[in-house]
């Protein structure tokens, strides 16, 4: 089977995280996001996963043919270069050596063709149409456990024309929602911002189409829920499954924390082995890596989780990749730290995501923060309500952060007390 | 030749910008670097040979507290020490008119007069030779000093003769720029002053005496020895102003006990480096000029410093971080605590991991004729930062913060609080 993702443009809303790593490599959880959704689809029997782009890295493009090794799987671009319409399908497929990621222009302001726009899936036309058989199609915002493999089995029983996967919010007016039957799950409409109360499932970016959708679309910005969805209703060809367990779209900081909670607590109950525990551990706690016996093990450990040889992956992490915690601190609950990190003694840490290589000096409080690679947070810092440091960004001791948003590179001399970006 | 020494303590209703520190103590007893604000004066007077007696004038109910520092700084200081306690407030001027005979028993042929909410170096025995060397002995001398034209309006203002520094002309808070030398409230007096503020007394009884009022006699003993004296003495001959550079700064504001720690506590680095904070082997960390009462226990992993100063059996937990501080007696800070330009209350309890930090008032760095401004509470309805204060038997739970905000006795914080106070 193939698989699209709607990767898009620059991922403007988790900056200053995706200043410096393109969105899809962003970790979450310790791991690339991207990974998340490639392993789901992979184990759902997908062979060849198409990325939809709207701009170019070469890190995309490397991960990218990293991913196809270690997967086994087929990985292509999709890159919407000029603005559609005159574009051409740009198929940039990288498997066994053939042909190389092209570093496209970038268009700055440009947040291209992410949810909702059928433009890619047009792009991507002779690609996913080549299978004959029904193809994934994902908002790469979105976490949850993927239900890959269902939501085909739903699709075939049904034999509709495409499944979309819905779950529940608690506050529908807020989205626009799903109506659909009861027993068999067939959408009869979709309702925007629902001023009373008709439905509470809201459309999860996660869909599966038989090639015949390929028909309806055309090259040029379509938006596939507000056109394509409520034809597809209207003819009875579209059913929505319902999602178990959570789901999150992180594509902003602070969606991006409560997905890990979310993400962390479902790790508990599957792989509790995964998680940290330990004297000062407090709930569920993903340390990379506890302490592993042998130097073959943790090489092992480092190769799954790890995509060696990345341009932003430094030798010396590469040669240690468990990250230290010292004495007296206490982590959790909710807290994820990446590889390489260090944090000192006398340290509390309570729903954060600390990426790679980031160190956090002793007696420093961190509640609701993202803290970038390879950072350094002095002593008895302070920091909350979503602060987040982008890349190599050093907070000198004793400072406060109040919701900062501060860009990669910068050294911070001075608390910020209310939330603020900091250039 | 026979001294004497008069401090000006005021009394209850003085001293208001202190609260709610002065709710506990008597603002003139508040610990400013590890003693009591006047302990200061007293050492300074006891040290002036000749000295014979140092005499405390307010108008405070006597109270367990004044006598037993009175008994305790005699023997410290080995002088006599009593307390005179006017029955109404009589100002500045009228209380030692009212004790002039007090003053002058035992024969004193001069004394100093000096406001006890002033920190200085009291260069006591300079103003006696500056009156030596300018002749007349009979001659009344203020101690004065540099500050700039915007902040000398707030102070009572001096015009001298460049030569001979006779007062030409004083103004007590002029509302327009008449000089910028100011009175530091610190006088040396003949027993001729008497003479004059017997005039001013006679002038008040005739006046009230025509006013037909019902307690005049009380009221004509109210003189303010900067309006009703000085500036009448101005141009006469008798009254000298000397200039110093020493450090010198009011102590209206609780934020000014902080500064005026600062500049005793570096006053201690110069005279007595014994009274100062060492590092050694198992102690904590000093970094500056640290107070730290011997009965206060200090873990060695806590860092002080600078400008801190801990009272008597005070408990510093592990990895406390304390900065530009006061922490009074009985205070206990919990383990990674970090406060910063705070006065901690006597007895308050500071959970582990929270930060309790308060805004400086400091004088601008750049103009070494700046003085602290005694701000007030609230510019346009709003709580100006300032440092934070807590009262006493103040609780501060584990991991909040606590920022620029005023907390009164007794109170048990359950959250974080920012820019208030707390009542
Ligand atoms: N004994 C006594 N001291 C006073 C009285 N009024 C003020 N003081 C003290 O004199 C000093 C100057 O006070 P004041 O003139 O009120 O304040 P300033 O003009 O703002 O410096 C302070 O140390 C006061 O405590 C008074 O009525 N009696
Ligand atoms: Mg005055």
């Amino acid at each position: 089977m193939r698989a699209l993702i709607l990767v898009g443009g620059f991922g403007t809303r988790l900056r200053p995280l995706t200043l410096s790593r393109p969105k899809p490599l962003v970790e979450f959880c310790n791991k690339a996001l991207l990974l998340h959704q490639l392993e789901a689809l992979r184990q759902a029997g997908v062979s060849h996963v198409v990325l939809a782009v709207s701009y170019m890295s070469e890190a995309l493009g490397a991960a990218m043919r990293e991913q196809e090794q270690r997967l086994g799987i087929r990985i292509s671009l999709s890159h919407e270069k000029e603005p559609l319409g005159t574009g051409r399908v740009r198929a940039a497929g990288s498997g066994r050596g053939r042909g190389r990621a092209q570093a496209g222009r970038r268009r700055p302001g440009d947040t291209g063709v992410g949810t909702g726009a059928a433009g890619p899936l047009a792009l991507a036309r002779d690609l996913l149409a080549e299978g004959g058989e029904p193809f994934f199609v994902l908002n790469s915002d979105v976490i949850c456990e993927f239900p890959f493999a269902a939501l085909a089995r739903f699709h075939r029983q049904h034999g509709g024309e495409g499944s979309l996967v819905v779950t529940r919010v608690e506050e529908p007016a807020k989205y626009g929602v799903v109506v659909s039957e009861a027993d068999t799950g067939r959408i009869c409409r979709f309702v925007e911002k629902p001023r009373v109360f008709v439905s509470n499932k809201i459309n999860a970016g996660l869909y599966i189409f038989s090639p015949g959708i390929l028909q309806r679309i055309q090259l040029r910005p379509t938006s596939i829920e507000k056109e394509i969805f409520p034809a597809m209703a209207q003819e009875g060809q579209l059913y929505a499954m319902e999602l178990q367990g959570f789901w999150m779209d992180i594509g902003q900081p602070k969606d991006f924390l409560t997905g890990m909670c979310m993400y962390l607590q479902a790790l508990r109950a599957q792989h509790p082995e995964k998680l940290h525990s330990g004297p000062g551990v407090v709930g569920n706690v993903l340390v990379l890596c506890p302490p592993v016996p042998t130097l073959a093990k943790w090489r092992g450990l480092y190769r799954e989780l790890w995509l060696p040889s990345r341009p932003w992956c430094s030798p010396s992490s590469f040669q240690d990749p468990s990250a230290k915690i010292g004495a007296n601190c206490v982590i959790g609950p909710n807290v994820t730290i990446g590889a390489g990190v260090v944090v000192e003694d006398g340290v509390r840490i309570k729903r954060c995501t600390v990426l790679k290589g980031a160190r956090i000096r002793s007696h420093s409080w961190l509640e609701s923060c993202i803290v970038g690679w390879s950072c350094s947070v002095g002593q008895w810092v302070r920091m909350e309500n979503v602060t987040v440091l982008g890349e190599d960004v050093i907070v000198n001791d004793e400072l406060y952060l109040n919701g900062a948003n501060v860009l990669p590179h910068k050294s911070i001399a001075e608390s910020v007390p209310e939330p603020r970006i900091i250039m | 030749m026979p001294l004497k020494a008069v401090i000006l303590i005021g009394g209850p209703q003085k001293g208001t910008r202190f609260r709610p520190l002065s709710f506990e103590v008597p603002k003139p007893l508040f610990p400013v670097a590890g003693v009591p604000m006047v302990q200061h004066h007293i050492e300074a007077c006891a040290k002036v040979p000749g000295m014979k007696e140092i005499l405390l004038m307010g108008f405070y109910q006597p109270h367990e507290a004044l006598s037993r520092f009175l008994v305790s700084a005699q023997q410290e200081f080995k002088i006599p020490i009593r307390y005179l306690q006017e029955y109404a407030a009589l100002g500045t001027g009228g209380g030692i008119y009212h004790f002039r005979d007090q003053i002058l028993s035992g024969g004193a042929e001069a004394f100093f007069v000096l406001n006890a909410d002033v920190c200085s170096e009291f260069p006591l025995q300079e103003m006696l030779e500056f009156r030596q060397q300018h002749g007349d002995a009979h001659s009344f001398v203020i101690l004065g000093t540099t500050a700039n034209r915007t902040q000398a309006l707030n102070y009572g203002c001096i015009v001298a003769n460049a030569d001979t520094q006779e007062v030409q002309h004083y103004v007590e808070k002029p509302s327009t720029f008449v000089s910028e030398i100011i009175n530091c409230g610190i006088y040396l007096f003949t027993p001729d002053i008497f003479q004059h503020i017997g005039e001013v007394f006679q002038r008040n009884q005739q006046e009230l005496v025509l006013e037909e009022s019902s307690n005049g006699w009380q009221r004509a003993e109210v003189i303010r020895l900067e309006q009703d004296v000085f500036t009448a003495l101005a141009g006469s001959g008798k009254l000298y102003v000397y200039k110093t550079d020493g450090f010198w700064s009011q102590i209206k504001s609780a934020g000014s006990a902080i500064y005026a720690s600062r500049l005793y506590l570096n006053q201690y680095s110069k005279s007595h480096p014994e009274r100062l904070a060492q590092n050694k082997p198992g102690g904590p960390v000093i970094r500056g000029n640290v107070y730290i009462h011997p009965t206060a226990s200090i873990d060695s992993t806590a860092v002080l410093g600078p400008n801190v100063s801990i009272g008597e059996g005070v408990t510093v937990g592990a990895g406390v971080r304390v900065r530009e501080s006061i922490v009074l007696h009985g205070a206990s800070l919990h383990d990674h605590t970090c406060v910063l330009n705070t006065i901690v209350g006597w007895d308050s309890t500071i959970g582990r991991w929270a930060r309790v930090e308060g805004t400086p008032s400091d004088p601008n760095p750049n103009d070494p004729y700046a003085k602290i401004d005694s701000e007030t509470l609230f510019r346009d309805g709003r709580l100006t930062p300032s440092i934070t204060i807590l009262g006493c038997s103040v609780t501060i739970p584990a991991e909040v913060v606590i920022l620029n905000s005023i907390v009164l006795p007794h109170k048990e914080l359950s959250r974080s609080y920012k820019n208030q106070i707390i009542l």
